[in-house]
């Protein structure tokens, strides 16, 4: 059989065969937020999934109508703003007004990722430099509603919000007061997230569950979330507030927003170094500034100030580590050199 | 000497804050509110106009190796001017404008024209000069706070437009300066690739 027949592709390598495209992976992130999102319709009520279906329907709408007034190709359907727009909903309290939600679709969509040219070109998360901006708000963004599931009444879809608010327990970490904290919560509400906080924050373990879907599938690697979470295990563990650093520890870890940030959110591919070592840097960077704010800052949470302040060094931690180019070997300097030098100076003695 | 032209470069393509990105701190800083905006911006264009004059008057006589020094001495005589009239008769606007009216010693606006303009060229044509550069600068203050007063207070020269619970009050910390700023360059920058001036 001659080989003109095959029906071959001439192309240079790598000779890549996959759907792995934008779409693909953008598709497998929203699959792998799905549970989080039922179990805060569960813990929250409906107002959970409304303002997340107003958030990602904002995003889409931004985007499309900049691309499309831009006279630019449209890039709505690599679904990477659907899920800006869920991130940006899961870090808001439920009772968000849906027009700040809107204007931090906006900001981020337009401000954030498109005056820097789309995907793939914004140096900042989208969904955190939302929420940074949406706090001009502080009020209406740090209601945070107790759990529907403890019968207390959820947040109305519609309407004047009048949810039972409470504290959450980031707030009682803030006041160094475990002992009220562990009768508020226990570490069992805290792991399946029957606890008050934002719309996504709150189910530590199907959040894990995700992030190791994620990871299994190849979308995403463990290096940054492992470091950033490992980092604020162990510095809260010897550092405790209290004297029991095991408990201590577990609150930190699974309270607030450090298990959605680090597998959904630090863990983006644009804003987060290339080489595995930098990745990790990236991830000890991120623990160490939230437990910073967590302990010295005057905010009680502070994984979005602090994956936000990571994106913007990554530049650097690239410059850094930079790997060795395939087939190029790394000249050894300076152990040659000072050898040479030592070796002329015994040369010079004899 | 061509009036247009000079008007031109000064308001538009050669703007001293978005073409230039000459004094960024006082633009930064002081943008608050139109009152503000508006009362620099005159402060500045009246220091510069005189400065660009004195400068040129001595720019034969002021050596060239102490030329700064020389410069900044004459720049804060009418600094000082400016700063004891304000103080006078404008003391609300003295107040709220606080440490940047003396701090225009040192702005590079000034510092620019008196290097690259007053010393090389006669009195009126550098009046005319600092007159257009000061209006370029006072320009872009009145535009960029009008914005952040506006949408950050929901107030626009102290009347109010909308409830300021609606307002953004982030675009009304200095955090707000820089993202309308660079809002405000990018928006330049994209107008002039349109028209073909600038790089890419």
């Amino acid at each position: 059989m001659d080989y003109r027949e095959l029906n071959l592709i001439g192309s240079t390598s790598p000779h890549l065969r996959t759907k792995a495209g934008a779409a693909h992976i953008m598709g497998e992130v929203l699959l792998a937020l799905t549970l989080p999102l039922l179990f805060a319709v569960y813990n929250f009520g409906p107002r959970a999934l409304t303002v997340t279906a107003v958030s990602v329907a904002g995003c889409c709408g931004f985007e499309w109508l900049y691309r499309a007034l831009m006279k630019k190709n449209n890039t709505v359907g690599d679904l990477s703003a659907a899920v800006t727009g869920v991130l940006i909903a899961f870090v808001s309290p439920v009772t968000v007004p849906y027009w700040i939600l809107l204007i931090g679709d906006f900001f981020a969509i337009v401000i954030v990722k498109q005056l820097y040219g789309g995907i793939g070109k914004n140096f900042l998360n989208p969904a955190l430099a939302a929420r940074a901006f949406m706090l001009s708000w502080a009020g209406e963004m740090s209601k945070w509603a107790l759990p529907a599931a403890f019968g207390q009444g959820a947040a109305p879809v519609w309407g004047p919000v009048d949810a039972v608010t409470g504290p959450t327990p980031m707030s009682f970490l803030a006041e160094n007061n475990l002992p009220e904290l562990m009768k508020y919560y226990d570490l069992k509400d805290m792991l399946v997230g029957l606890i008050g906080g934002s719309i996504g924050e709150v189910s530590a373990l199907l959040l894990i569950l995700g992030g190791v879907y994620l990871i299994a599938r190849k979308i995403t690697t463990w290096y940054v979330p492992v470091s950033f979470i490992g980092t604020v295990a162990a510095l809260t563990f010897l550092f405790p507030r209290g004297n029991d650093p095991m408990t201590w520890m577990l609150y930190n870890v699974l309270g607030g927003g450090l298990i959605l940030g680090a597998f959904f959110m630090a863990n983006d591919y644009v804003t987060s170094p290339v080489s595995h070592k930098g990745q990790v840097i990236f991830g000890v960077g991120c623990g160490l500034i939230t437990v910073f704010i967590r302990y010295f800052g005057s905010y009680n949470e502070g994984v979005c100030y602090a994956i936000l302040i990571m994106n913007l060094v990554v530049w650097i931690i690239d410059k850094a580590i930079r790997p060795a180019r395939f087939g190029v070997v790394k000249a050894p300097k300076p152990k040659a050199e000072k050898a040479e030098t030592s070796g002329k100076k015994e040369a010079g003695k004899k | 000497m061509n009036v247009g032209k000079q008007l031109k470069e000064g308001l538009i393509s050669q703007n001293p804050v978005l073409i230039q990105l000459l004094g960024m701190c006082s633009t930064l800083a002081i943008t608050t509110s139109v009152a503000n905006g508006i009362g620099m911006g005159l402060s500045v264009t009246i220091i510069l106009t005189l400065s660009n004059i004195f400068i040129s008057l001595l720019r034969k006589i002021i050596p060239d190796q102490v030329r700064i020094a020389a410069y900044i001495v004459v720049i804060a005589g009418f600094v000082t001017m400016v700063d004891l009239i304000l103080q006078a008769y404008f003391e609300e606007l003295a107040e709220s404008l606080g440490v940047f009216i003396p701090l225009i010693v040192v702005n590079c606006i000034i510092l620019a024209r008196a290097e690259s303009f007053a010393s090389k060229h006669r009195p009126l044509a550098a009046a005319v000069d600092g007159i257009c550069q000061g209006l370029g600068y006072t320009l872009v203050l009145v535009v960029m706070s009008a914005i952040r007063e506006l949408l950050g207070a929901g107030t626009l020269n102290g009347v109010e437009v909308f409830p300021s619970e609606y307002a953004v009050q982030m675009l009304a910390l200095p955090v707000g300066g820089f993202l309308t700023l660079g809002c405000l360059i990018a928006l330049t920058q994209w107008a002039r690739s349109k028209t073909g001036q600038g790089g890419k």
